[in-house]
């Protein structure tokens, strides 16, 4: 049977909340106060018309939908809404087509207070409203330095140069007619989780993990491109990425990743590039940091020396406690984070809960994913879920069982190269606390006695 | 740029891969991409298209165009293209983070920038972090300003990098930087020492330097949880219960209300959202008009940022009433000022409305943080 069904030796216990682990009820009292179980047929039914009214609206609906129902059935059920009555609307209506109305809230979202002007700033994804692994691409993050274009495809042009012995320029038609693979990666900001390394900075998910979004993209290999541009591949150890934009972005990308899995992007989950994204091309650098992801990418250059260019050098560079910046720090390391519950929710009751997450690792696949329902005393293996692949999101799920009491969930990834999630206290160990970039600790959720889900540090 | 020598390098390799490639094209085993069916999509890049793009600078100074600027003509620069955005003397406390301050003469000399090992500077200035000289150039020539991007003259780059140097006290005032002594200038950065490799991020075979446990049972004896949000910041980013899904297993929490005290069970539980009618007759939420007003970037509630801590202002005057420090606070924080309380200023504030200036001072002068 599985956890959240109904089992008869469980009614009695369900009245208390006393029920075994794992077993939910289905009877209708089960959802009601104990207030409420009291009342006469009668009064119960008025009650709950009372409670229905002043709830109003969605959140109301969604008390009674979970089973609330007076003795004659559920409302829901017994009056014919009127989409089931009534004539809805023609094909094309919304020709290119939007989520529900229903589900606005979730969008992306600035942290107040973190940038100073919307041009040069980050909008955080919605993962907590997620599933699977990929992101809508309306909900990937953002990250401008110096605003974002729509710019005309037709006008794009992509140049190689540098280290090789035929300089060469592509049309987007050149790069679309070439045979072209399509891969699904995450792409992380080096700063996600920055916020959080001194102490709680944040209250929910979206912005502690959100500079995180996870899709499938096509484009020709960028080695393919070097091939055709005869690259000197051994005196060539690096390359100089560089955006179209104003800020015309540039890092430097090892050869090693170049040789392994680098391409040059134009589709995003089926549909070209967002603007947002890069529109009309852009690198992937799988397991890197995002901003090595050069949006509106107009240049490669094949060279022998790192660039040192201002994203390296100056931002997204780690200062450790003894007054050194780490530079060219690029590799995601692995990470994971249940995305339900988590802070700034609500449980809607206690009982059976599918704690529900992420896990992801630059290095290479996941591997294992333990959850903590007690603030790391002990830890379950999560069950992952297909497919798992290279530097990639993995959604993991595992039972639980609220009883009402505290709790702290916390998920700890382990990648393909046996590296495994560390703690905050022990990343700060090694790192200090000002680094900004690449906090990759294990995240603690408390759950309180009412409910409600907080973010916190332990140790 | 890959280093100017090799552009003539190029275009002679550029004429034998065309031979090479002529040759190839005749042969079937190479699985060149040349070869391949696709290989004659793109053409060559002209010169004039790789000067016009090929603009980067190396940390070796390769691709820097000759040139040369005055720290006098950099400061001409400086006000009129650059201060309405990075301050006077960039410090840039009104909109962004600082480019210069945080570095002493003695860091010049060790290239060590020693404030990055204690905590006396409030933030990380430019100045402070770069490790190149060579970025200065390349960046500003790419992307300042920032919304009128590469509009300056190679002159005049060369010209507000000596200007900026001359601000941090790197060289004098009759300076005059150009690409024959930027290598020379290089040595005297006040982090030029302050970057390492040495670490497991950069090659992708290199080992990660914090590796966590693999306990399963009895991993800890005992819990603590040593942070988390404190009240004050419950709304910071608005209302929880908007940015969560109305059905499923969860809601968002009200941030608008305190938290409850005892869980609320789903029948009892009023809706999610608090209606527009509701939100319209509250009162302004201070916590987030400070923060929508970017106040936060510079004020802590209890620690001192660039300005001082909203508690200690509090305390400073708590012994006149209320109402009388709320709207003298009101006056200054729309005036901006200096002096109160360091020698950094605070810009003025008139873009934020007065009910909202007049609010935030209200929550100041009451305390209640
Ligand atoms: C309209 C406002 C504006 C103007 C004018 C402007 N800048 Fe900037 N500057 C910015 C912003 C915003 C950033 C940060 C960009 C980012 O986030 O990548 C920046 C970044 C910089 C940086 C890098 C600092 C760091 O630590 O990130 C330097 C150096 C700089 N500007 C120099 C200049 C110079 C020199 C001029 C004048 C020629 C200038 N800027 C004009 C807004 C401006
Ligand atoms: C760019 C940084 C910056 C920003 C933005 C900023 N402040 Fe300040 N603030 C300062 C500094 C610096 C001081 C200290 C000035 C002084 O010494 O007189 C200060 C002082 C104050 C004081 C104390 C005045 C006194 O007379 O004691 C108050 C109150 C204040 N700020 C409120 C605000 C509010 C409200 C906002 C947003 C609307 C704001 N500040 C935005 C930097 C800032």
């Amino acid at each position: 049977m599985p956890p959240w069904q109904h089992s008869k030796k469980d009614d009695k216990a369900a009245m208390t909340f006393n029920h075994r682990p794992g077993r939910l009820q289905k009877a209708p009292e089960f959802f009601l106060t104990r207030e409420a179980m009291t009342l006469s047929r009668d009064d119960r039914r008025s009650f709950l018309r009372k409670a229905f009214l002043a709830a109003g609206g969605a959140a109301g609906t969604l008390a009674l939908s979970k089973g609330a129902v007076a003795a004659d059935g559920d409302p829901a059920i017994l009056n014919l809404p009127a989409h089931t009555k009534g004539l809805g609307q023609p094909v094309a209506a919304r020709p290119y087509g939007l989520p529900s109305k229903h589900e606005e809230n979730l969008q992306r979202r600035e942290s107040p207070g973190l940038t100073r002007v919307g041009a040069a700033s980050v909008s955080f994804a919605p993962l907590q409203g997620f599933f699977g692994i990929i992101t809508p691409s309306g909900l990937h993050f953002e990250r401008h330095h110096q605003g974002w274009w729509d710019i005309d495809p037709a006008q794009h042009r992509f140049m190689i140069n540098g280290l090789v012995k035929n300089p060469k320029v592509y049309t987007m038609d050149d790069l679309m007619r070439m045979p072209s693979i399509s891969r699904m990666h995450f792409i992380e900001c080096g700063a996600n989780t920055g916020m959080e390394w001194g102490n709680v900075a944040v209250p929910t998910v979206q912005y502690t993990h959100g500079m995180l979004s996870c899709c499938e993209f096509t484009g020709v290999p960028l080695k393919w491109l070097l091939d055709d541009c005869g690259a000197d591949f051994k005196k060539g150890k690096f390359v100089l990425a560089e955006g179209a934009d104003g800020s015309s972005m540039t890092r430097t990308i090892n050869m090693a990743n170049v040789l392994d899995d680098v391409m040059v992007a134009y589709a995003m989950n089926g549909e070209m590039l967002r603007p947002e994204n890069g529109y009309p091309l852009r690198l992937v650098v799988p397991g890197v940091q995002g901003v090595s992801w050069v949006k509106y990418l107009r240049r490669i250059e094949v060279g022998d020396m790192p660039y040192a260019a201002k994203d390296e050098t100056i931002h997204y560079v780690d200062l450790m406690p003894d007054g050194q910046h780490r530079q060219y720090t690029s590799i995601q390391e692995v990470k994971s984070v249940i995305t339900s519950p988590s802070g700034g929710q609500v449980l809607i009751d206690k009982g059976f809960f599918n704690i529900t997450g992420i896990a992801w690792s630059g290095r290479g696949k996941i591997q294992k994913v333990d959850v903590s329902v007690d603030g790391g005393k002990n830890w379950k293996s999560a069950r992952l879920e297909t497919p798992i692949l290279d530097k990639c999101l993995t959604r993991f799920n595992i039972d639980w069982t609220w009883n009402g009491g505290d709790a702290i969930l916390m998920s700890r990834a382990t990648d393909s190269t046996g590296h495994v999630q560390p703690t905050m206290t022990a990343l700060r160990k090694v790192r200090g606390t000002k680094s900004i970039y690449h906090n990759n600790s294990i995240q603690s959720w408390l759950v309180s006695a009412n409910g409600e889900v907080s973010n916190v540090q332990i140790g | 740029m890959y280093k100017s020598v090799n552009t003539r390098v190029q275009r002679r390799g550029a004429t034998l891969w065309t031979i090479a490639t002529l040759l190839a094209i005749g042969l079937t085993s190479p699985v060149s991409a040349q070869t391949t069916a696709w290989g004659k999509l793109g053409r060559t890049a002209t010169p004039a298209e790789i000067k016009a793009w090929d603009i980067d600078v190396r940390p070796d100074f390769a691709g820097l165009p000759a040139g040369s600027g005055a720290v006098s003509k950099g400061q001409d620069v400086w006000e009129s293209r650059c201060e309405s955005c990075h301050g006077t003397f960039g410090e840039s406390n009104e909109v962004f983070t600082p480019i210069i301050g945080g570095t002493t003469a003695e860091d010049i000399k060790t290239g060590h920038v020693a404030a990055l090992r204690n905590d006396s500077q409030p933030q990380r200035s430019t100045m402070m972090k770069v490790s190149q000289l060579s970025v200065l150039w390349d960046y500003i020539n790419r992307a300042m300003p920032w919304n009128q991007p590469k509009s300056l003259s190679t002159d005049e780059v060369y010209a507000v990098v000596a200007y900026i140097l001359n601000m941090a006290g790197v060289v004098p005032n009759d300076f005059v930087l150009s690409d024959k002594n930027i290598a020379a200038t290089q040595g005297r950065l006040p982090n030029r020492n302050g970057t390492t490799l040495a670490h497991g991020m950069w090659d992708v075979a290199a080992k990660p330097d914090v590796q966590g446990s693999n306990c399963m049972t009895n991993c800890a004896t005992s819990v603590t949880i040593s942070s988390r949000l404190p009240d004050y910041a419950r709304n910071a980013h608005g209302d929880i219960a908007t940015q969560n899904r109305l059905i499923g297993s969860v809601r968002g929490a009200d941030t608008l209300r305190p938290a409850a005290k005892t869980f609320v069970s789903p029948a009892e539980r009023k809706p999610a959202t608090a209606g527009p009618a509701a939100a319209a007759g509250a009162k302004p939420d201070p916590v987030k008009l400070a923060n929508q007003h970017a106040c936060m970037a510079c004020h802590g509630v209890a620690n001192k940022v660039v300005g001082p801590a909203l508690q200690d202002v509090h305390k400073k005057y708590s012994g006149q009433p209320a109402a009388d420090v709320a709207r003298q606070l009101a006056a200054r924080i729309k005036a901006g000022g200096t002096g109160t309380w360091g020698n950094i200023p605070m810009p003025p504030q008139g873009h934020v409305p007065d009910a909202d200036i007049q609010a935030i001072a209200e929550w100041i002068a009451n305390g209640k943080f």
